[in-house]
């Protein structure tokens, strides 16, 4: 399988890949590459060019700056697992990384192309949800911020304009206490059949703070807000509480059904993440 | 479409070549380069038999165009044997522990395990089997993978594996 023709550009600035971007309508950016060129032999996507963002080595760099966690579009989830800020600000991401695929997909695949992609299969956007992360999205008019909460808008469809390149994710340092993500997948490699993220903290023997997303149970990923006010304000690990939560997530998921099984399966496999995840993180907090 | 340049540094050779923006690497090297000893499997990002290690990195060269590598220093398994053509102690550890049968995913899992041991030097079982989830074999059922790689690692570390194959 091979993909069809297009023009290869290789800029070295963030400047010089938007202006070719905003050339040509039907250019794509590409990044690692791990779920473009998949989908380019598939015929699913048949970009007239393509800019390569990987000789912009600067998109590359991890960072804590004014007290956010500050990650290149283009650092790898390899980069991710080796990185000491990320274990220090934002460990979640780590714990989310070595589940996404094999090594040799997160050598290459980066977290601007998994936030970007728009794929409500991808791990990271329900996790950036659940850290309140923002995008940093540039094109020739100028550079702005969007809150992954706000980010996306449909499947593969997000808030990203023609002509505009996703260069950072600014991340505020996670909230310190429990925090756990839960995917289940029938195998390596896989996309999940439904994960949840969930990060909390408790003051006392009481949840005070509390988020709760989910991965690929809806045309986006979700944030399960009434899930999360079900904790907060209990005594942590409330058997009543837990199940309110659990079940007003379950009322938001709407998965498709695909290959990894029906609605009412995946809703209910989607529960369970949920609910270990709560579980985890309290044990953590 | 134009043809692109490609040089590229494998196994400490400098190599080119034409090819059009559109040529997955693993053509690349197995039809312009003509070395044949990286497969391809699934050619769908899923198997790992044409996983070569690409300036530091094992990738599925199946999923990485020509043009993207353009420039890098790439290993494949012809690279993988010592100066003197004597079997590397990868090499050596599958025959050993006879970590393969029909052979197929062997070139992607020798890289492959290469790399994870340059990483990690006395990885345990469990971190071998986690470093090398993105080879499927078809044959083996991973015991004596999983051998070889302890007996290379072993090897590598001037210690002697005691362990026999499954
Ligand atoms: C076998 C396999 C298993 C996988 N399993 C998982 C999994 O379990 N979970 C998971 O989350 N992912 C999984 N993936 C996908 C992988 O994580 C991808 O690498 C990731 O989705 C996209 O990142 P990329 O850098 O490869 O982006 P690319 O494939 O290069 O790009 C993806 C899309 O985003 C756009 N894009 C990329 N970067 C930018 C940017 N900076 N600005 C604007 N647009 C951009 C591209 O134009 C393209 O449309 C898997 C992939 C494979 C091959
Ligand atoms: S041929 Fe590349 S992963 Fe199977
Ligand atoms: S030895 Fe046959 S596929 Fe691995």
């Amino acid at each position: 399988m091979i993909p069809g023709s297009f023009d290869y550009f290789r800029p070295q600035s963030v400047a010089e890949a938007s202006a070719l971007l905003a050339k040509d309508d039907n250019a794509r950016v590409l990044a690692g590459g791990h779920s473009l060129l998949p989908m380019m032999k598939l015929r699913m996507a048949q970009p007239s060019a393509l800019i390569d963002l990987g000789g912009i080595g600067e998109l590359r760099q991890i960072q804590f700056q004014g007290g956010q966690l500050h990650l290149g579009a283009m650092a790898s989830q390899h980069d991710l697992l080796a990185s000491d800020l990320v274990s220090e600000h934002a460990p979640i991401l780590k714990e989310v990384a070595l589940l996404i695929a094999d090594p040799q997909v997160r050598y290459l695949g980066t977290i601007g192309g998994n936030v970007a992609n728009g794929d409500p299969g991808n791990d990271m956007p329900a996790v950036m949800m659940a850290l309140d992360a923002a995008f940093v999205l540039e094109g020739q008019h100028g550079r702005r911020n969007v809150k992954a909460r706000a980010f996306y808008t449909g499947t593969y469809e997000t808030a990203l304009l023609p002509g505009e390149i996703l260069t950072a994710v600014e991340i505020p340092t996670q909230v310190k206490g429990g925090f756990a993500y839960e995917k289940l997948k029938r195998k390596v490699g896989d996309y999940a059949t439904a994960a949840a993220a969930v990060i909390l903290s408790v003051k006392a023997g009481v949840v005070d703070a509390c988020e709760i997303t989910l991965t690929n149970l809806g045309p986006t990923a979700l944030r399960a807000e009434a899930a999360a006010s079900a904790l907060i304000g209990k005594p942590a690990g409330h058997p009543g509480a837990i199940d309110a939560a659990v079940a007003a997530a379950r009322a938001i998921m709407t998965p498709a059904h695909d290959t990894r099984g029906t609605p009412e399966y995946r809703t209910s496999a989607g529960g369970s993440m949920v609910r270990r995840a709560i579980q985890r993180a309290l044990a953590k907090a | 479409m134009a043809k692109v340049h490609i040089k590229l540094k494998v196994n400490g050779q400098e190599m080119e070549g034409l090819a059009e923006p559109r040529t997955l690497l693993i053509h690349f090297i197995r039809e312009n380069l003509a070395l044949t000893g990286a497969h391809i499997g699934c050619e769908t990002s899923h198997c790992g038999a044409c996983t070569v290690d690409l300036d530091g990195k094992s990738v599925k060269s199946c999923t990485v165009l020509a043009v993207q590598a353009n420039g890098s220093e790439v290993t494949t398994i012809e690279g993988m044997a010592n100066p003197d053509g004597t079997l590397g102690a990868l090499q050596e550890g599958f025959r050993q522990m006879h970590g393969l049968q029909c052979g197929y995913c062997t070139p992607g899992m020798i890289v492959r395990a290469h790399r994870l041991l340059q990483e990690n030097p006395s990885p345990t079982d469990e971190e071998v089997r986690f470093g090398i989830a993105g080879n499927l074999c078809r044959c083996t059922g991973y015991q004596n993978i999983v051998k070889a790689i302890q007996y290379a690692a072993a090897k590598l570390r001037g210690e002697e594996f005691r362990e026999a194959a499954e």
